[in-house]
């Protein structure tokens, strides 16, 4: 670990200053992710901005009938909360599906956001990594890249995005709420949030330098079955070969009158493709959707699996969805 | 004493009620939950120690070309940095302790190349990552399957690497019924949880070492080559280890390198391995390929037996993987053959983890058998009966006991295993279920260990001897066997351990820790006990020794008063010809039920049953979490332990726990031991057996074979995991849709 300088600001807006200002900043809240990569010297900032003492930890309603997340309210905390469980069941399912009773404890809902990879290059200094260090290529193609993407990936990377919450948080059209050094917010699509590698895997997110992340927005309620599917190597602790985050709402007779997509597992970001949906919605066909899903999508050796699993998930989820 | 007869009537035999074998509560367990108990890394024996932080090579083969640790050497609070260049002088290799930093070449990745010594663990780990290490890389030999033509025939390990019966060729080709499969197992991590540790300093000539360390009399002998001392200038101290495995059965780099250090700088080094490098740094357990070969009859009786492995271990090491040991002795067959060979690779040393040999060598052989009799349309415990040996089929000696039939036939009852039902036919859900069994056994050894024990006037017997306790319950069950053989009450026991400056001891390994130790301390405690008689001037016949007190004829003594200012005996125990005389191994049986999932394929383990057999069982509670643990083992080499190889850098590409995966409580649902009733009189005078690595044996096989019983599919390449059953369910989906 590198040494660092350790700040605690007491507001929002001196946070966003001093990341602004501070070369090779970084935030800091349940550190469950940045504090292994320290260690590892994967992540060295020169400061670490200390966040957890904001005033940003409140679930609140809406005017439009959503539910406004701040950004510190832990995953455990989240998971729990009635309305949550109640009208956004399929993230309660996905914050519950990840990591472990400790981590989701100290775990936050921005930090959930900003998870880093867990492609075993990026984990090694020794190794190339156009993520870690651009430039020096990418380890996983051509190696073990059993958890790797099959959809979205670049001849840079093909890394994942590990979270669970955030397939949930792309299944219900979340908002990122942010706040610069000049006081002035921003909201952002969780579809722009996180970027596909292209030839900058190292940028993950649509996040400016100084920018820090507020709140996240739920849209109003959306009804439906709220299924949250993750297809994992042991029974609990282990990140997702493939993930299905699903609403899905039925007409008469069962057939899917609406429905939510979201795919973990598959891509650099949460997975979600307009055209299965309206595939679903026209055929009721999963099969058909998967094919909009898989649109493009290649295996690397190991994880060439992930390409069938995806259709036989979506397949199981969509039946349960129109089960229950 | 020397095990050259069976035993006999013994002080245990007399009090069923007694301590022996009762659940006693581990009597470390409070110190340990409320962090008395300090392990090697927290000891503060040692005043001020410097921390030290490996760095390992980055490459996997080749040679160092420059070394730059200038900025190392430079960094805040750094007080030393070992290189090639500079490291002290050092003596021979000794088993698989090597000495370190050594030249320039690399053999393995993960390699210590530089170890730098700071004021602050978190200096030294920074100023560790400011080396910079130039390498002439070469291209590593990584893998087993691709490098079988450089396969050679290893020295042996405690047995030759090949066996022969009869004319195996003949008779398999003659054999109505065959079997020819190849499995394959990969590198596992022994994952324990206390990484590897040490604290060293120099005391005169001599160095003392607070370590983990399984078998301290052992490592002192090592180290001592290494550092050219001799052996009781090497003093290792390992009271308390958080697991071993077999991965602290010898020293590992760090222990050497923390001595050497110690000595350059004049102050004690303290050293941890982290997480990521207790992949590389210490040793892992190699893959296997295996092939078996049986032939047999249209009964199932088994004519030809062939069970060949191949293992791996780094450049200069000779360690290889005895997967086809135990079926030396299994199973009944007049033509036979087993075979190891060896392949030296640019990866880490390979050695003994849980089981060597035994674990993954039937987690192949106890899946064949289940595939002879799904050919035979016999149920693989008939078959396993069909094929019992009345003696030990190559050594042609009786065994000392073999309960392996009775442990099935109670387990299939225990169980509920009438209810197995044809592959692929059973479905609750969207779970296809399966039930499997596998046969359990593993070599009982026996070896020399020493005690010493004394009575002080407190009325408190202490005893002394160098084994160690890592989690098994050493100090437990060592309580129980001198509180019964002296009539005293658990609290008036105080077993002092893991020093070398105590008696010899074999210390925790080989399932022989129990039985060797306790034989010794059992030798002690009875010449103890006729110390005290002759104290008292009492007559030996007919005492018995209960609540404190020896009771002789009509008079009963006082054990404090005997003793007087204190009383002090020793024992030893050796084996003797019943070691040649019977073939001697614990047995047990497995039953596992699995759930698969239909439609991804995930597999997870519903319940699991072992029964076991171990003679006399010391305490039902250790042994029982002994053999649960063991079977755990057995589920994550089942299903998912797998240290995978990237062959274009030669290095286990999953170092660490997130993604090499070990199973989690979810993984281990209803899971029992239980134990047949027995006494082996042959094994030693507790009459007890190894039960350490029995829980491991054929664990994981059971697990394969409920899978082939639950989907149809049968998998022959560990471990199981979701995407080969998928491949499962497409070619029988694509093998359904060419019917219709």
């Amino acid at each position: 670990m590198k040494a660092f300088t350790y700040e605690r600001p007491a507001t929002v807006q001196d946070a966003a200053k001093l990341a602004a200002e501070r070369p090779n900043a970084k935030f800091i809240a349940g550190g469950t992710n940045l504090l292994d990569l320290m260690k590892l010297q994967i992540e060295t900032p020169a400061t670490l901005i200390d966040v957890n003492r904001l005033p940003l930890d409140a679930i609140e309603a809406t005017q439009d009938g959503g539910l406004r997340i701040g950004a510190l309210v832990r995953n455990s905390d989240l998971a729990a909360d009635h309305r949550v469980r109640k009208d956004y069941a399929v993230l309660a399912k996905a914050l519950l599906a990840g990591a472990s009773g400790q981590l989701r404890n100290k775990a936050t809902t921005a930090g959930n956001l900003l998870q880093r990879t867990r492609c075993y290059y990026f984990y090694d200094t020794a190794m190339p990594c156009n993520k870690r260090e651009p430039g020096s290529g990418c380890s996983a193609i051509g190696g073990f890249n059993r958890i790797m993407a099959v959809v979205g990936a670049s001849e840079s990377c093909i890394a994942t995005n590990p979270s669970d919450m955030n397939v949930a948080m792309r299944a219900l059209d979340a908002t990122v709420e942010t706040m610069d050094r000049n006081g002035q917010s921003r909201t952002i699509p969780i579809a722009d949030f996180h970027r596909l590698p292209g030839d900058t895997p190292q940028i993950e997110t649509d996040l400016r330098k100084g920018e820090i992340i507020t709140a996240v927005t739920l849209p109003k309620p959306v009804a439906g079955a709220h299924v949250y599917r993750k297809v994992r190597d042991r029974a609990s602790y282990a990140f997702a070969t493939v993930s299905v985050a699903a609403v899905i709402a039925q007409a008469e007779g069962g057939k899917p009158r609406a429905a939510r997509l979201a795919f973990g597992g598959l891509a650099h970001k949460p997975w979600r493709v307009a055209e299965a949906e309206d595939a679903l919605v026209r055929t009721g066909s999963a099969d058909a959707a998967a094919d909009a899903v898989l649109a493009g999508a290649r295996g690397y050796g190991a994880n060439d699996f992930k390409i069938p699993l995806t259709r036989r998930t979506l397949r199981a989820v969509v039946a349960q969805a129109t089960r229950a | 004493m020397e095990m050259n007869q069976p035993i006999g009537r013994t002080p245990l035999d007399d009090r069923p009620d007694g301590l022996v074998g009762r659940p006693l509560d581990r009597v470390e367990g409070p110190l340990k939950v409320t962090g008395h108990a300090p392990y090697a890394y927290e000891t503060r024996a040692l005043k001020d120690p410097a921390y030290g932080f490996i760095v390992p090579a980055t490459v996997a083969a080749g040679t160092i070309r420059a070394i730059d640790a200038e900025a190392a050497r430079r960094a805040p609070g750094t007080i030393l940095v070992l290189t090639h260049e500079n490291v002290p002088e050092q003596g021979e290799k000794k088993e698989q302790v090597w000495p370190q930093l050594q030249g320039t070449e690399v053999k393995f990745y993960g390699q210590p190349v530089a170890f730098v010594v700071a004021e602050t663990f978190e200096q030294a780990r920074a100023a560790a990552m400011l080396v910079t290490v130039r390498y002439d890389a070469a291209k590593p030999k990584a893998l087993l399957k691709d490098n079988m033509a450089a396969a050679f025939e290893p020295k042996p390990i405690n047995s030759p690497p090949d066996s022969k019966l009869g004319d195996f060729e003949a008779a398999f080709a003659a054999a109505p019924v065959k079997l020819d499969v190849e499995y394959t197992t990969p590198p596992q991590i022994h994952a324990q949880m206390e990484p590897h540790a040490t604290i060293a300093s120099w005391e005169g000539d001599g160095v003392v070492l607070y370590t983990a360390n399984q078998m301290p009399n052992r490592g002192q002998k090592a180290l001592g080559s290494v550092l050219k001392l001799p052996p009781e200038k090497v003093r290792i101290v390992s009271p308390y280890i958080g697991g071993g495995f077999g991965a602290k059965l010898q020293a590992q780099p760090e222990a050497t390198l923390a001595i050497l250090a110690s000595k350059v700088i004049g102050r004690p080094v303290k050293v941890a391995l982290t997480r990521q490098q207790e992949f590389h740094v210490a040793t892992h357990r190699s893959d296997t390929i295996q092939r078996i070969r049986l032939g047999a009859d249209p009964d199932g009786r088994l004519s030809a037996i062939s069970h060949e492995s191949w293992s791996d271990t780094a450049e200069g090491d000779g360690f290889f993987e005895t997967a086809a040991n135990v079926t030396r002795s299994l199973y009944a067959a007049p033509n036979r053959v087993t075979r190891h060979r060896l392949v030296n690779l640019n990866m880490p040393i390979a050695s003994s983890m849980r089981a060597p040999g035994e674990a993954v060598g039937q987690l192949a052989f106890e899946c064949a058998m289940d595939e002879l009799a799904e050919q035979l349309k016999v149920d693989p415990i008939e078959l396993r009966v069909r094929n019992e040996p009345a003696e030990d089929p190559e050594k042609k000696v009786p065994f000392s006991t073999r309960q392996l039939v009775p442990c099935m036939r109670e387990g299939a009852r225990l169980f509920g295993w009438d209810k197995r039902q044809a592959p692929g036919s059973r479905r609750e859900g969207n779970w296809l279920v399966g039930m499997g069994m596998s046969a359990a056994a593993r070599l009982n050894p026996l070896m020399p260990s020493a005690a010493k024990v004394r009575l002080g006037p407190d009325g408190v017997l202490v005893v002394r001897m160098a084994m160690t306790d890592p989690g098994t319950g050493t100090y437990t069950i060592l309580t129980q066997i001198a509180g019964e053989m002296l009539g005293l009450s658990p609290d008036r026991v105080r077993v002092e351990m893991g020093d070398t400056d105590f008696p010899f001891a074999a210390g925790s390994g080989g399932s022989f820790g129990a039985g060797s130790s306790g034989s010794a301390l059992y030798v002690a405690c009875d010449n103890l006990r006729q110390a005290l008689l002759k104290a008292g001037d009492l007559n030996p016949d007919g005492a018995t020794f209960r609540d404190g007190a020896v009771t002789s004829g009509n008079r009963t003594e006082s054990l404090t008063d005997l003793a007087g200012s204190g009383l002090e005996a020793s024992g030893e125990i050796k084996p003797g010809e019943m070691k040649q005389k019977f073939s001697q191994y614990s047995y047990g049986a497995h039953f596992a039920e699995v759930g698969v999932d239909a439609d991804t394929g995930e597999i997870r383990l519903r319940r699991m049953l072992g029964v076991f057999t171990g003679g006399r069982i010391l305490n039902a509670k250790t042994a029982r979490s002994q053999a649960i643990g063991g079977m755990t083992f057995g589920v994550g080499a089942a299903l998912m332990e797998d240290a995978v190889v990237d062959p274009r850098y030669g290095f286990f590409v999953n170092h660490d726990l997130a993604e090499y995966h070990v199973p989690v409580h979810a993984d281990v649902p209803a899971i029992d031991a239980v134990f047949l009733p027995e006494l082996d009189d042959k094994a030693n005078p507790l009459k007890s057996k190894g039960l350490g690595e029995l829980g491991i044996c054929g664990a994981g096989a059971s697990l394969a074979n409920a899978i082939y019983n639950a989907t149809g599919i049968r998998l022959r390449e560990y471990p199981l995991t979701l995407d080969k059953v998928l491949k499962g369910f497409e070619e029988q989906e694509g093998q359904a849709q060419r019917r219709t």
